[in-house]
């Protein structure tokens, strides 16, 4: 019971910290609308080419370029959540803090990124999305249900993503210099999840493969559901199985790392 | 001139810095040619879908997005570091910038000079290549005149927007995103054939934010396209004119900023 609230505090102070820089949400704000606007004319441009283009029609092609904008800080889809400072913390030996305390680490961690993303969804992801809804005719769902199945798969999304970055945060043991790693998760975060064109326009084998890799279940698959072109169980299955996944590869190689990690120098 | 020459001296001494750890350096060069390479295989994707995005076919896409990317990649190149001034004004670094007998433009242009943005002009350079084979131009002397000048001038152009978004970081400090919108949003909104946006959107960054003259404007002159808004062919040899405008106007601007610099003390 104790330990709940432990890390309850942990993500509320993790949605503070994020609530702090007001002035960079709002540029991230004008950033993410901008993005929109670009995204959506050519969008339109492509359904007009091709009506009913990967199974949406115009207000769902446009609905999914909103939707992504609005995700794309709370989810991390381009990276810069929490692993940027856990990459930080194993660089310069600081982690042998975090190891130190009667906290298990990798749901510290989480529970730091969850606050994050619940801020950047607010502060970052309610304005766009209501400025394209407002602006541009979109497909929303009328029922509550939908709208429910929709936070699940959100709420799923968002442990899927920490697993993914978790476990790429975990490779500076190794590889010491994040660098490299930073920008290959953000090309495949970009890429993967459909941030650049929705999945399911990806032709032939590419897009069945991109279909079944982890990414898709941040961007693609609650915004199926959301636009009513997915079954909500098969979503949570495939998303909790992602998620289930890897956490587990996580723990693992947390396990592995902390037996031989080395705090350097000080 | 006295700044070029601190310029130089600087970048150079990034370069040595940077050569010092060259397997690194490789594979962020390699990052950075794949992460805007991912730009047109999603383009490329859209064209495995259709034969034209708002009536141009793919050699005619390609041909603005080489133009744009390697416009941008110049800029990019050359003072690209500015994006980060933000971080100086906040950490108080700038003040040892302040205090050397050297134009802080240039230093903080050099600041970091990251020849890694080579990987993006290669990229945009490729493109271009396949662009300038595939499509059939009908050459004339003062079309092949206009390419190496539009080049230079796209640069100068977003090289204008660069100095500005840093001299609007003097004012506020974490929305260094904002620019953002401007730069790469800019770059991407290149890429795409006017006649896919809204006419006043193509208003604004033609006479607001005249970023229709990197690409669109010269490139519908090279293509034998009508230029867009309906302007006279005349005016796709102002993009110099243009870019002198620009860089005039980010001049005072970043004077202004300067001028308004408050260090923190610390």
């Amino acid at each position: 019971m104790g330990s709940g609230r432990l890390y309850v505090a942990v993500a509320a102070g993790g949605f503070r910290r994020y609530a702090t820089y007001r002035a960079a949400t709002a540029a991230g704000v004008f950033t993410n609308t901008v993005f929109g606007l670009i995204l959506v004319y050519t969008y339109l441009a492509l359904w007009d080419e091709k009506p009913h283009l990967g199974g949406y029609d115009q207000a769902q092609a446009v609905t999914y370029v909103w939707l992504g904008q609005a995700i794309f800080a709370a989810l991390a889809i381009g990276g810069s959540g929490v692993e940027s400072e856990l990459m930080e913390r194993i660089r310069t030996g600081d982690i042998a803090i975090d190891l130190y305390r009667p906290a298990d680490l990798q749901l510290w961690w989480m529970a730091a990124d969850l606050g994050r993303t619940l801020f950047q969804l607010l502060g970052r992801g309610v304005i766009p999305f209501a400025f394209g809804a407002l602006l541009f005719k979109v497909a929303l769902p009328h029922d509550p249900a939908t709208w429910a199945a929709f936070i699940v798969s959100l709420l799923l999304a968002t442990v899927v993503s920490f697993g993914i970055r978790y476990l790429v945060a975990l490779l500076t043991f190794w590889f010491m210099d994040g660098t490299g790693m930073t920008h290959m998760t953000m090309l495949a975060g970009f890429f993967c999840s459909g941030m650049m064109l929705p999945l399911n326009v990806f032709p032939g084998t590419l897009g069945d493969v991109v279909r079944d890799l982890p990414w898709s279940s941040l961007l693609q698959k609650p915004a199926d559901l959301l636009l009513g072109a997915a079954d909500p169980w098969g979503t949570f299955a495939f998303q909790g199985a992602w998620a289930v996944a890897l956490l587990a590869a996580g723990r693992l190689v947390q396990s592995v790392a902390t037996r031989r990690v080395v705090v350097q120098g000080g | 001139m006295e700044g070029l020459r601190a310029y130089r001296l600087i970048g150079a001494m990034w370069i040595r810095s940077t050569m010092a750890y060259r397997a690194s350096f490789a594979m962020t060069t390699f990052a950075n040619f794949a992460v805007t390479a991912l730009d047109f295989v999603a383009i490329l994707l859209m064209f495995s879908r259709i034969d034209a995005l708002g009536g141009w076919p793919l050699p005619e896409v390609a041909f603005l997005y080489g133009l744009s990317s390697v416009a941008f990649g110049l800029a990019d190149l050359a003072i690209g570091s500015m994006e980060r001034l933000g971080q100086r004004v906040r950490d108080g670094t700038l003040d040892t910038l302040l205090v050397r007998p050297a134009p802080v433009l240039a230093q903080v242009a050099a600041d970091r000079f990251a020849l890694r943005r080579l990987g993006r002009i290669t990229q945009g350079s490729l493109v271009l290549g396949y662009a300038l084979t595939a499509v059939d131009i009908h050459w004339t002397p003062l079309r092949l005149l206009l390419m190496p000048v539009a080049v230079l001038s796209g640069a100068a152009i977003f090289c204008a927007v660069f100095v500005a978004g840093a001299a609007f970081q003097f004012v506020a400090q974490d929305a260094s995103e904002v620019q953002n919108a401007f730069t790469y949003g800019g770059a991407t909104l290149l890429q795409y054939p006017p006649t896919v946006f809204g006419r006043e959107l193509v208003r604004g960054v033609t006479f607001l934010l005249p970023l229709a003259f990197v690409t669109w404007i010269p490139a519908a002159y090279v293509l034998g396209r009508p230029i867009p808004l309906g302007l006279p062919s005349w005016v796709a040899f102002a993009p110099p004119l243009v870019a002198g405008a620009c860089c005039a106007l980010a001049g005072l601007a970043w004077r202004a900023g300067l001028r308004s610099y408050r260090s923190t003390g610390s």
